[in-house]
């Protein structure tokens, strides 16, 4: 497995630090910030998830729900009751880890296709929940007048605020993942991707780490939506349909779900694909979407973190 | 004009929910023929239903061929994309896991998807019902003959597959894999061609399924995930594997869809199928007619 050294880290945060100072610069690319800000908050999604599927070899096609749970929380509570931003985020991760551990202690004591559809049985039935019940949620139209957030009296009012207030949530969550793969959760996660008896035969709680990962997953998520929402005002359902779900997975088996790294690279490619470099395509990117995935999992089934060492490989031929 | 009595609306949503639980059985079947051979969860099983149903109307309605010719080529045309599957999805993935299959065979799903809308494009197709669409009723409850069709077919099924499985060398061949791959190949079976025609046959069931649902509840490019969804519903509740189980599944699910969209809310009828799927996924997921010595023995 490999070590996540803090070179890369230091370098790689130099380069999002100094990324929007260089999209004002370049008309072309300046507002390349504003998909950052998105391709941050789907990092802190795939960061999870790439824990969930790397490490614990479990896999989740209902995350678009724990997504949109966090986003309805934090936009029903703020809009109708007038609550604090922050603290509706924190009840938001409460409820959704909540949710996820009653769907997940079940679902992940068994084998790995059942845990699949039932997180996909359980993402359509939120999707419905939040079109069906419009009282709440606003239905299909969605709700709109979210505040935006603030902190002491500093108002996240641009792009470039949101900007650093996801990366830093980003970092956060990556050098606490990182650190948790390199503790004993880590070892214990990977020897129960290795093998589930083995590692049971050395006394690890094996359905104990997946519950924790699921919901740690399921965590990350939720914050995601709460920023999403509070970044863009407004949420509707269709941000959290299965195919969401579905593009949470193409990110992760195109970054490569071994390495965490794949969580970041695998977010960026497909954000910027679909917000900016598929527009020629329209409707019909989702043909291309199935290409990528069917061709990463035959062809690089490590996604594109594990390209470097293919190439080792080849030099040392 | 006949009163509509309490019996005969709960008899017309029966009917009903058996119908639309014919289909779901006739995907739970699928899933397992492919389940059995491969320990692999097909979720592109719904992709076969909607193809199924789309090639029917090009060639019954768009090229005009008559129903009896226009039926087996849909079926041929359905069964080549499943022998595809598996040889451009499936068989190409050097080191398969549970991971990397079910991933390989969401691809597919969503890239048959995305073609069916490029060449059909987001309208529902209508098909016109096999024999007219005058209602027969029995016992207050208005039955369309299609209805009869579509459980008919589901029979039909059943019957040919029982005498597959039981009475020749190859339906023999496929169950013996499904027991014990290793043992099988080294008397000589061909595990490859079994997992082949796993795909195939489930591709088959899957264009029945279309072609007989879409004068019902007509078909467009996206009804294949939640078909699939359904269809796996009924083959957990049946018990996954076992053939009796994902009949019996299916019309369970057919029917508390039917009731509970009739009688609690149409607007979570979709949601029903799914919460029996997770009900039945946390309580007893073995299934009614499966068991749990053979789920142990399973890769999976």
């Amino acid at each position: 497995m490999i070590r996540i050294g803090k070179l890369p880290i230091a370098v790689f945060a130099l380069c999002i630090i100094i990324f929007p100072w260089l999209a004002r610069q370049i008309t072309a690319i300046s507002h390349y910030t504003d998909i950052m800000v998105f391709v941050g908050i789907y990092c802190l999604i795939t960061i999870g998830l790439s824990l969930l599927m790397g490490y614990a070899g479990q896999i989740s096609i209902g995350h678009a729900a724990f997504y949109g749970i966090g986003a309805y929380v934090s936009a029903i509570l703020t809009t109708r009751y007038g609550l604090n931003p922050w603290f509706c985020m924190f009840i938001a991760v409460l409820i959704t880890g909540g949710i996820a551990f009653l769907v997940g202690a079940p679902s992940l004591k068994l084998k790995g296709h059942y845990l699949a559809m039932a997180t996909l049985a359980f993402g359509v039935i939120v999707y419905i929940i939040f079109n069906e019940e419009a009282a709440w949620t606003g239905g299909p139209d969605g709700m709109s007048g979210i505040p935006g957030l603030s902190l002491f009296g500093f108002e996240f009012d641009s792009i470039e605020r949101y900007y650093y207030l996801v990366w830093g949530f980003v970092f956060s969550a990556f050098i606490f993942t990182v650190n948790l793969i390199q503790s004993g959760t880590g070892r214990a996660l990977r020897a129960i991707h290795a093998s589930e008896p083995a590692a049971n035969a050395m006394g690890v709680d094996i359905s104990r780490f997946k519950i924790l990962v699921f919901v740690y997953s399921a965590i990350l998520a939720s914050l995601a939506g709460s920023i999403y929402a509070h970044y863009l005002n407004f949420i509707n359902p269709s941000t959290f349909d299965l195919f969401f779900s579905i593009k949470l997975l193409i990110m992760i088996a195109l970054g490569g779900m071994y390495n965490i790294w794949g969580a970041i690279i695998g977010a960026g490619l497909i954000t910027f694909l679909s917000y900016e470099w598929l527009h020629y395509f329209k409707e019909f990117e989702v043909i291309v979407y199935g290409a990528i995935l069917l061709l990463v999992t035959i062809f690089l089934p490590k996604g594109l973190a594990g390209v470097p060492e293919i190439a080792k490989g080849w030099f040392r031929r | 004009m006949e009163k509509i009595t309490l019996a005969g609306q709960l008899f017309q949503y029966l009917i009903t929910g058996l119908t639309v639980g014919s289909i779901y059985a006739m995907v739970a079947v699928g899933f397992n023929i492919i389940y059995n051979v491969t320990e692999i969860i097909n979720f592109a099983q719904g992709e076969f239903v909607m193809l199924g149903g789309l090639i029917m109307v090009f060639f019954h309605v768009t090229v005009g061929l008559p129903l009896i010719l226009a039926f087996p080529a849909t079926v041929i045309l359905v069964t080549l994309v499943g022998i595809l599957l598996d040889r451009l999805a499936i068989n190409p993935i050097r080191q398969p896991t549970v991971l990397t299959l079910i991933i390989a065979t969401i691809a597919a799903s969503i890239l048959l998807k995305g073609t069916a809308m490029f060449i059909w494009g987001k309208d529902p197709y209508d098909l016109s019902a096999f024999s007219g669409r005058s209602p027969i009723s029995v016992f207050g409850a208005v039955i369309q003959p299609q209805y009869l069709w579509v459980i008919g077919f589901l029979i039909v099924i059943v019957i040919i597959l029982s005498i597959f499985f039981n009475r020749t060398i190859i339906g023999k061949a496929m169950s013996a894999c499904a027991d014990n791959p290793d043992a099988a190949s080294l008397v000589g079976i061909n595990v490859k061609q079994m997992i082949l025609l796993s795909f195939a046959l489930s591709a088959a069931i899957g264009a029945v399924a279309g072609i007989t649902v879409t004068p019902i509840s007509l078909m467009e490019y996206d009804r294949g995930a939640m078909l699939a969804v359904k269809g796996f519903g009924a083959a957990v509740l049946g018990g996954l594997g076992s053939f009796p189980g994902a009949i019996l599944g299916g019309l369970i699910i057919g029917a508390i869809e039917s009731f509970g969209a009739g009688l609690i809310s149409s607007g979570y009828k979709d949601a029903f199928a799914l919460i029996v799927l997770l009900v039945v996924l946390f309580f007893k997921p073995s299934g009614i007619l499966g068991s749990i010595e053979i789920s142990r023995i399973k890769r999976f």
